[in-house]
């Protein structure tokens, strides 16, 4: 398990050339060898989504793909949301609507949301609520997570 | 101008959404890592421990002169229990750490966990208070029989008579299950020795650095100042993660012995088996009522599932003796009894979790409340408004003190916008159509904001409460708060800023708030029992007043004028009613580098410091829950939810109502979704979110909030706690409902968490269909 495989993960559009155990998952292989700490991990079995990252475009768990699947892969992270100083609308619309308390599951719903409204920024209520279920919060109750990201889907339309 | 009241967006924001926050797992990466053999049996012997060649490991055995926790209250009814830091004879539950492995990285350390062999010879196990009760039942600890650890007891002549000659009398028996605080991030902590210092500092994600620090110095005979304890950013804690635990212990003895850096970092699997559990209750109650529903005695058996272990500082005491002080919570009657027992067993041990007791006392209390009603033909606003206390200040059955609140006015509003009459129109109809909807009210009062004189009764070794706070202006005019209490998310940056900009006449965001270091801040106890706003808030109030005094009396020499004439506004030093003024950036700098002119002040600088430590503040409030009941699955959806909370003056309204909501969510967990269960043999059944059912967004239905402030002298910012109530009254409003909705099946339901599968059970065995 300890031979280790060189791979080039493009991330936030840099590359990173690492060299990773084929068992390192890309949630570790982003926290540790690409140093962006930003992805949290929560469970490391694929439900609270706290590790959730964009890649090629879809909102995945981090802590479910290997680092090696990624290779080729244009991934995002928190990392690079803002640009420079200027938060994205997701995320100004959870910091004007308070959408975070301890802020540990904020990445990933920020990057889930990111992708959910990249994808379709007139999603239906319903629809956002069911797949805002993807991840977990323990703080806010989920209710200003919901509201701010109705608010970003306003700007992004 | 004033900040205080107004919705502040949070300092705290910025970092934790570019993902620029460092949390645990980050602060984490460097150090070599350490990861624990747990013991798989919840009970038995350490027959052998083989460790391989070339792993580099830890047992019992190493840590020669180690002390156990052994957390004390002074009370006769009180039997303490030890816990090892790393076992040599016994294991108590499974999960227990038993051994710890060190490498090189996390996923070397994981490897050389499995390579470890530990020979365990199993006893008999107890998991259950029923079991662990009877007189024959396998011991935990050798010295506790019938596995008895707390046994409290108020038994006045008065309660027999009530019962004696009370026109009814109404009984009921409530299960709380057992749930995990599951904060978002698990626990973790990281130890580095400074060999330039001989100190060693340990990184924790903790909500109470200085009591961590403390517990941990103890038993590892350290003298205190060798010790830094740093928290990072806590990505939750609810009560969770305010006591030092074994893992932590073994760091800094590593750190120390090795001279080097040492991190643990706990996976889901371990926190959901191994960290703290709470609310594993059952409480047996009688409630003696007069023909018109007047209570008049209570009388209730209050048993405890503490598990193996006790909790540093707080002990295992603090279920059974909160919920026994607790009880009678927002209702007026004179006759009070109650045994309240802690009872261990072979389980993961029990810590505080947000609400402590009062979700299941509350359960209770207003599950008798509409059985009563139920009984007498009353409604459940008609009985509880008979009940609420409704004059102040009121002495409690058990002797404390209740400061004004709104008990009634937010049950009548809560009444009011739910149209109890419409809604039952409405259940009727539905009822017609195969639907069961169902109403539930909970009114309860929460204890805030406390400080010594309410935990000195409880004769702990450690009495908790007061906080103190250093309000200090630097030269540029930019303010430091350094307080001993340590925020875990709840925006006590922002709102610490906003009490002392108003006291100090400059803007909030020319504030920071230091914590979670134990160098940088003065001794103090953290972020619990909702009680940061209260006593954090009530210091930096009275240490900014005394600093904004200081900067009077510069003012006044600089403007040749008496202190008392000058106002602090607007970042501005005025004298009042006249056009001279001065920014307050100007006096910070004189007061620092003119130091001469000032002779007549006490002290050079501009420091102040103070520490608050108030009896307590009760907040109130008044949750209900609608909800359908699926009676062929036995799902429950939750239609609506509304609470109307008195949490006294609003520091920041947005941020209040993100504590009620993020508390609500918590409590119909509790009551519908979250359980911790073990099996007979004390194999936990629950270490995954595939078992352990966390609420997602779809769960949970848009929560409205109405809000009363009665403002009361008891918190000297009017401010009354806020973290732990949504918590609280959630879980009995969503269960009186689901009670009401299948009421009309002969279902009675007294237990939470009413998953489908327990609730499809009582709706079966009342109906007698086989499924």
């Amino acid at each position: 398990m300890t031979d280790k495989i060189a791979v080039t993960l493009r991330v936030n559009a840099r590359d990173y050339r690492i060299e990773v155990e084929p068992r390192r998952t890309l949630a570790d292989a982003i926290r540790t060898d690409c140093g962006l700490t930003g992805t949290h991990l929560g469970c490391e079995h694929g439900v609270c989504g706290a590790c959730t990252v964009i890649v090629d475009g879809h909102a995945v768990r981090s802590c479910l793909m290997f680092a090696v699947q990624a290779e080729g892969s244009h991934i995002r992270t928190v990392e690079g949301l803002a640009d420079g100083e200027r938060l994205s609308p997701v995320q100004q619309a959870f910091h004007d609507h308070h959408a975070l308390q301890c802020g540990f599951c904020t990445p990933g719903f920020l990057m889930l949301a990111t992708a959910i409204l990249e994808d379709n920024p007139r999603i239906g209520a319903d629809d956002l609520r069911h797949a805002l279920a993807s991840n977990l919060c323990r703080c806010t109750g989920y209710h200003n997570i919901v509201i701010a990201v109705q608010a970003a889907a306003e700007k992004m339309r | 101008m004033t900040w205080v009241g107004r919705s502040l967006k949070r300092f705290e924001d910025a970092p934790l959404l570019t993902g620029r926050a460092r949390f645990m797992a980050d602060a984490a990466i460097g150090a070599r890592a350490v990861r624990f053999v747990r013991s798989p049996i919840a009970a038995g012997r350490i027959a052998r421990i083989d460790i391989p060649d070339g792993v580099s490991a830890v047992t019992g055995a190493d840590l020669i002169g180690v002390k156990p926790f052994r957390p004390r209250l002074n009370r006769s009814d009180f039997t303490p229990i030890e816990q090892p830091i790393l076992p040599t004879d016994r294991v108590r539950f499974v999960g227990e750490p038993v051994v710890a492995v060190i490498a090189e990285t996390p996923e070397a350390a994981e490897d050389a966990v499995d390579s470890v062999a530990v020979r365990f010879e199993p006893t008999p196990a107890v998991t259950d208070f029923v079991s662990a009760l009877k007189a024959d039942a396998p011991r935990v600890h050798d010295h506790a029989p019938a596995n008895t650890v707390v046994d409290a007891k108020i038994r006045p002549p008065a309660v027999e008579a009530a019962f004696a000659t009370a026109a009814h009398t109404v009984a009921i028996a409530i299960r709380s299950g057992r749930q995990s605080a599951f904060p978002l991030e698990t626990r973790g902590a990281r130890a580095d020795y400074d060999p330039a210092t001989g100190r060693t500092t340990l990184t924790v994600s903790t909500q109470m650095p200085h009591i961590v620090r403390t517990g941990l110095a103890d038993v590892l005979g350290m003298r205190e100042d060798d010790l830094r304890v740093v928290a990072p950013a806590v990505g939750g804690g609810f009560g969770q993660k305010m006591c030092p635990t074994p893992e932590y212990v073994v760091l800094i003895w590593l750190a120390r012995r090795l001279k080097g850096s040492f991190a643990w970092i706990e996976d889901r699997h371990e926190n959901l088996m191994a960290s703290f559990h709470s609310r594993d209750q059952a409480h047996t109650v009688k409630g003696a009522f007069a023909a018109d529903g007047k209570l008049l005695a209570i009388d209730v058996d209050l048993l405890c599932n503490i598990g193996a272990y006790s909790c540093f500082p707080v002990t295992h005491g603090v279920e059974p003796l909160m919920a026994m002080a607790e009880f009678p919570g927002p209702y007026d009657f004179p006759a009070y009894a109650a045994r309240a027992r802690a009872i261990t067993t072979n389980t993961c041990p029990m810590a505080p979790y947000r609400g402590v007791s009062r979700p299941a006392i509350t359960l209770a209390m207003e599950r008798l409340m509409d059985t009563a009603a139920a009984k007498l033909g009353l409604d459940p606003v008609a009985i509880r408004r008979r009940n609420l206390v409704a004059t102040f200040p009121y002495t409690s059955a058990t002797g404390i003190k209740y400061d004004a609140g709104a008990y009634r006015e937010a049950l009548e509003i809560a009444a009011e916008k739910v149209d109890l009459p419409g809604f039952r129109a409405r259940q009727m109809a539905a009822r017609a159509e195969g639907r069961y909807l169902g109403i539930g009210f909970a009114t309860f009062n929460e204890r805030t904001g406390y400080g010594t004189p309410a935990f000195a009764p409880r004769m702990m070794d450690v009495t908790l409460g007061y906080e103190t706070v250093e309000v200090a202006m630097d030269p540029s005019g930019f303010v430091e708060a350094r307080i001993g209490a340590s925020p875990h998310g709840q925006g006590l940056a922002t709102t610490l800023a906003q009490i002392i900009a108003d006291e100090l006449g400059v803007a909030p965001d020319t504030i920071r708030v230091i914590h979670g270091d134990t160098d940088r801040t003065p001794y103090g106890w953290g972020t619990f029992a909702s009680r940061g706003i209260v006593i954090v808030g009530g210091a930096c109030k009275i240490a900014a007043a005394k600093l904004a005094v200081r900067l009077r009396a510069v003012a006044a020499t600089l403007l040749q004028t008496e202190a008392g004439k000058v106002e602090l506004a607007d970042g501005r030093a005025a004298l009042a009613g006249g056009p001279a003024s001065i920014p307050i950036a100007e006096l910070a700098r004189a007061a620092y580098h003119q130091a001469h002119q000032f002779k007549d002040q006490p002290d050079i600088g501009l420091s102040a410091r103070a520490t608050y430590d108030p009896d307590g503040t009760y907040s109130n409030a008044c949750h209900v829950a609608i909800v359908e009941v699926d009676v062929e699955t036995g799902g429950v959806r939750l239609e609506r939810f509304l609470a109307v909370e008195d949490a006294g003056r609003l520091v920041n309204p947005t941020i209040v109502d993100g504590q009620v909501r993020g508390g609500i969510v918590q409590g119909i967990a509790n009551a519908l979704f979250e359980e911790i269960l073990y099996d007979q043999a004390g194999n936990i059944l629950t270490t995954s979110l595939m078992d352990y059912a966390v609420p997602t967004a779809a769960e949970i239905p848009p929560i409205e909030i109405h809000h009363l402030e009665t403002i009361t002298d008891a918190s000297i910012t009017g401010a009354k706690g806020v973290g732990e109530g949504g918590a609280i009254g959630a879980p009995a409003a969503v269960i009186n409902a689901v009670a009401d909705a299948v009421e009309s099946l002969g279902v009675a339901v007294y237990e939470m968490p009413i998953a489908p599968q327990r609730l499809r059970a009582l709706i079966r065995a009342a109906t007698g269909k086989k499924r």
